[in-house]
Parts: structure tokens; sequence; C-alpha cells
């Protein structure tokens, strides 16, 4: 049998995160089908067509997929889910919302947000917000799975030449009705994706400060992050939250400003390459998980960071 | 309107998890339990609607083992009517909490089905979901405020990429994020009142439910420990590190 996972897409490009889901995807079965439901999205199709891991494209254009909606999409999927083994897709605010609604109507006990493949059936997945790793084995006979994608290298987007076939589209819902998205757009690379996250915290005290990390940030060339804190007092928009119901990054370097550490926090940002934190406070939790700890008053330690860094001969990018 | 609101009992968020020893999960013997956060803010909005007038009684519901009623006492204590638990031991999946979910929809009839986005315990985030394809109702998932119409809701869900809107027919399955507001505390008077309102107690086994897990939890492991790092003098120490030592910048 195969596999089908779900792209996430805009209908002009494939986001990140489904690049992440390919390569799981396709070590959990390397006859991976991918389903791209949308409307106007031939470029979309095309470029997915291009990925080496990819098998076949299933391409269903349809106006009720101009925008997603997981009641949509489920009807679509269900559709074609029979001959595969696996549905699989991503495990951001996409996937977890439309995995579940296929597996329940699919009658399958779905495996959240896996960071490794075991083997066709089992998998890791961190529970408690990550201060437990579980391994899980599925009994049902097919097997809905969301991927971390920040646990799986993106796949190679070049040299493919997958095989595209038409697709049916599924029943359209009459109960839902998108009305708008308020997408924060950013010269900065992406908050998922990011080579370096700098993130602040309630330590920043205003929104205003955040201008102190934004310097910072755009030396570095990194994405800014912030506390569930930060983002409570209204200092940064929700898209910065890292955290366990917020975003989870994996960068080479992560620098918390201004951050207690709670475990909520940690689960978002742990398994970071090297951690910094920048703390007044020498009990803080988030010294427990940093490489380097720097004591100090933030709105002191910033500037000159800053001025340090600009010392620099070279910065990497 | 009517509305039910779903609780789960989980470790309370505070509390530093830790693994068993022989892996086969985390320990809970002795460990403080509290309602799953989220699920406040579920009880949280329904109060806050039927307050504004707009709904007429509030049910809270759990799903769990004899302790799992103290998350009903407390949403009962806080503006709930009555309660519903319905009684299971050991694991149970959230297709199978889906599944009891839609047999007690099926027979309390609620407009609107209110609860967390996810719980921190097993961290799945599915229950929502599944119980409204179950039903076959809209859902409107991480919903950060909620705006109740004559027969929708406008809801603002938080999305990767920012804020999204849509809007629902009612009946509808909301999952709620941490910023949808801000849970209120039960007052002593409302505590005590709290004690006389009546929880039904329904055992799974008589919804005709198979709840046995579908998943097997092959073993619960400890995270890999980072190494411990260390503290720098100064920022200039700190920038020599990382470009030196480190290599990152």
């Amino acid at each position: 049998m195969s596999s089908l996972l779900i792209a996430e897409h805009n209908n002009n490009e494939v986001k990140p995160f489904t690049l992440n889901a390919i390569t799981a995807a396709s070590q959990i079965d390397p006859d991976l089908h991918v389903l791209v439901l949308g409307h106007n999205s031939e470029t979309v199709v095309k470029s997915i067509s291009e990925i080496p891991n990819v098998k076949k494209v299933i391409h269903v254009d349809n106006e009720i997929y101009k925008n997603y909606i997981a009641e949509n999409f489920t009807s679509a999927v269900i559709k074609h889910a029979e001959s595969y083994s696996h549905i699989i897709c991503s495990a951001n605010t996409f996937g977890k919302n439309l995995m579940p609604r296929i597996a329940a109507l699919l009658d399958i006990s779905q495996v959240s947000d896996i960071i490794k493949v075991i083997s066709a059936d089992t998998f890791l997945r961190p529970i408690y917000a990550g201060n437990a790793f579980a391994t899980v084995k599925s009994n049902d006979a097919k097997k809905c799975i969301t991927i971390r994608p920040t646990s799986f290298e993106p796949a190679e987007t070049s040299g493919g030449s997958a095989e595209i076939v038409k697709g049916d589209a599924g029943e359209p819902s009459n109960h839902t009705k998108f009305i708008k998205k308020e997408e924060i757009k950013s010269d900065r690379p992406e908050l998922g994706t990011a080579r370096i996250v700098i993130s602040g915290g309630r330590g920043m005290q205003s929104g205003e400060n955040f201008k102190l990390i934004q310097d910072v940030a755009d030396k570095l060339n990194a994405a800014i992050g912030a506390s569930r804190a930060a983002v409570d007092a209204g200092y940064i928009t929700n898209d910065h939250q890292v955290g366990q119901t917020g975003k989870v990054v994996v960068p080479d370097l992560y620098i918390a400003v201004g951050i207690s550490g709670a475990i909520q926090h940690l689960a978002g940002m742990k398994e970071s390459k090297i951690i910094v934190a920048i703390n007044k406070d020498g009990e803080a939790p988030i010294f427990s998980v940093a490489d380097y700890g720097l004591e100090a008053d933030l709105f002191d330690a910033l500037p000159k960071f800053l001025a340090e860094l600009n010392k620099l001969n070279t910065i990497q990018k | 309107m009517k509305i039910l609101v779903a609780v789960k009992r989980v470790i309370d968020y505070n509390v530093q998890v830790r693994v068993k020893e022989d892996n086969t999960g985390v320990v809970t013997d002795n460990v403080k339990m509290s309602t799953n956060p989220p699920d406040d803010n579920a009880v949280e909005e329904a109060v806050k609607i039927k307050e504004s007038g707009k709904a007429k009684e509030i049910v809270a519901i759990t799903v769990g083992e004899e302790k799992a009623q103290e998350t009903v006492r407390k949403a009962l204590a806080v503006g709930a009517d009555r309660g519903i638990h319905v009684k299971v031991d050991g694991v149970i999946e959230p297709l199978a909490v889906s599944k009891i979910l839609q047999k007690i929809v099926d027979k309390e009839k609620p407009d609107l089905v209110f609860m967390g986005k996810q719980a921190i315990d097993d961290d799945c985030n599915q229950t929502g979901q599944m119980l409204a394809a179950l039903l076959n109702w809209p859902q409107a998932t991480f919903a950060s405020k909620i705006e109740v119409k004559d027969k929708t809701l406008e809801v603002t869900r938080e999305v990767d990429e920012g804020l999204e809107t849509i809007e629902v027919n009612v009946p509808a399955i909301i999952t709620c994020d941490l910023r949808l507001n801000e849970p209120r505390y039960a007052s002593l008077p409302n505590i005590m009142k709290a004690k006389k309102k009546t929880i039904e107690q329904i055992n799974a086994s008589d919804l005709g439910i198979d709840t046995k897990p579908r998943i097997d939890q092959i073993k619960v492991e400890e995270p890999p420990k980072r190494k411990a790092g260390i503290k720098v003098a100064n920022v200039e120490e700190l920038v020599q590190k990382l470009k030196n030592e480190a290599k990152v910048i």
C-alpha cells in the first residue's frame, strides 16, 4: 500500500512544513502520494511533482478549496483515503485542525505529533510538553499520523518528476464560512524554520521594548519569538509564541531574553542546538537548559550585545 | 442556547512531570492534579455567554476515573448549572472520548460544545475535531475570540500565520485557546453552592462504547538531557563563545 500526504499551500506555494512532513512520510512508506486540494493551484502541483520523494500527485481543483476549511478538506480526503495505509500531514495549526476530523470518520485513533519513525506502525512522540517521550504502536489497520515538522529535515525540492493525476472533489460544507485571514507580513525568516531565533518574555516590560530584540534580530537575520507571558501581556502578536501550545522551534541558536523558562515555554525551544539565556534572575529555570547564560539586566545587555555584534567582521547568514 | 463544556483532569501545569522508573508512564501518585488549562477558558467563555443572556444553561462534562469529578465540581463553582461524569478507568484515547461525547450530545442536545484546544498531558489535540466530525457539525478550533450572533458564531482562530476569522452555523464545536479570556476564580460562597448542584454519573460501558485503546504505549522515557551549560561573565564573552566555540554566528 501507499501513503497519502495532504499538502498545505496557499494556492501559490507549498508551505515549508509540508516538506518536512514529506521527509517523515517517505520514511514510513517510500511510495508516497501527495494530495493537493486547491483552486488555481497549478504552480503548487508542479513544484510538488518535482520533489524526488513524491511518487504521485493527486490534484483536486475546485473553488471550494480557495480557502482552507477543514470540513471541506475532510470530505475530499475521505474520498481518496481508501487505497492508502497511512494518511499523513504536518502537526502545525493546519494539520492539527484537519487530521482528527479525518481520523474520526475513518474510525482511526490518530497518532499526533510524531518526532521519529521507528517502523510503519511504531512512532516516537513527545507527551507532557516534551517532558517525556512515548514510543507508541498503532493497531488500527489504516493510520492517521501528524508529523512534528521541526523534527525532520525538509525534503529536496528538485530533480523529481512525479506523475500528476486529477482527483475528485468532496462535498462542500455550508455550515462554515471563511471570512478573513490576517497574516502578519514580515521580511524576517519564518519563526518555524529560522536558523536563529531571538525571543522576548515578560521581562521586556512593553511592546515598545521589543525594538531592542528587533535590532538584534535584524543584525543576525533572526526570527522573533516570544513567551506566552509576553503575548498574553499584548507586547507582541500570537504568531510569535514559542511553546507547548505555540510553535516548536529547533534553530541552531535560540536567544531567550527576559524569559523565566516556564515548562510550557521550554517545550517549544529546548531542542534548539545552542541556547542563550539573558535574565537578571540568576535562579530562573531558563538557565538550566542554556548553553550560555548571562545574568544581566536585558536593557543593559541587549544594546551591548548589538554593539559587540557590530564589531564582528562577518556574521553567518 | 444550551452549552456543553468538556473538561479534563490532568497533572497540574506547574508540576515537573517525572517518568516512572519502569518506563510504563509518568508518576501520578501524590501529584497535584487540576483542570486542563484551556478547558478553564472553555468554561469561562460559556459562563460569559450565559451572563450576556445568550445562553440559558451550561452543562459541564468530564470523562475519566472517579476523581475526574473534581473538574466538573470546579466548573459548577464558576457558573456551570449541572454536571455529568462519564466514568472510565484506565487509559482512554481521544477517539473514544469523542464517541462518548457524541452520545451525550445526542441526549442533551446542546447548541454549542466548548472544550480546550489541547490537553497538556497527552498533547493530542484531537477530541474537539473528532467530535465535530462524528456529529457532522462545523468546528472552530484554537478560538481566541468568539462573537455570538443569531444562529451563527464568528470565531477568530489562532493559526500559524496570525489570525483567521470564520463563521460557523450553530450547532458547532469550539476548541478554546488560552488567550480567549481570563478564567475567574470560584468564590467561597459559589464553591459551597456548587456542592448542591447535581453531577449525573454514567458508566461508559452503559453507553455501548468500546473504550479499549487502539494504540499501545510501548514505553515512556525521559527525553535526552541537555548537557549543563556555563554562565558567561559579560556580553563580550558571550559573543566570543557564540562566534568561536559554538560557531553559530
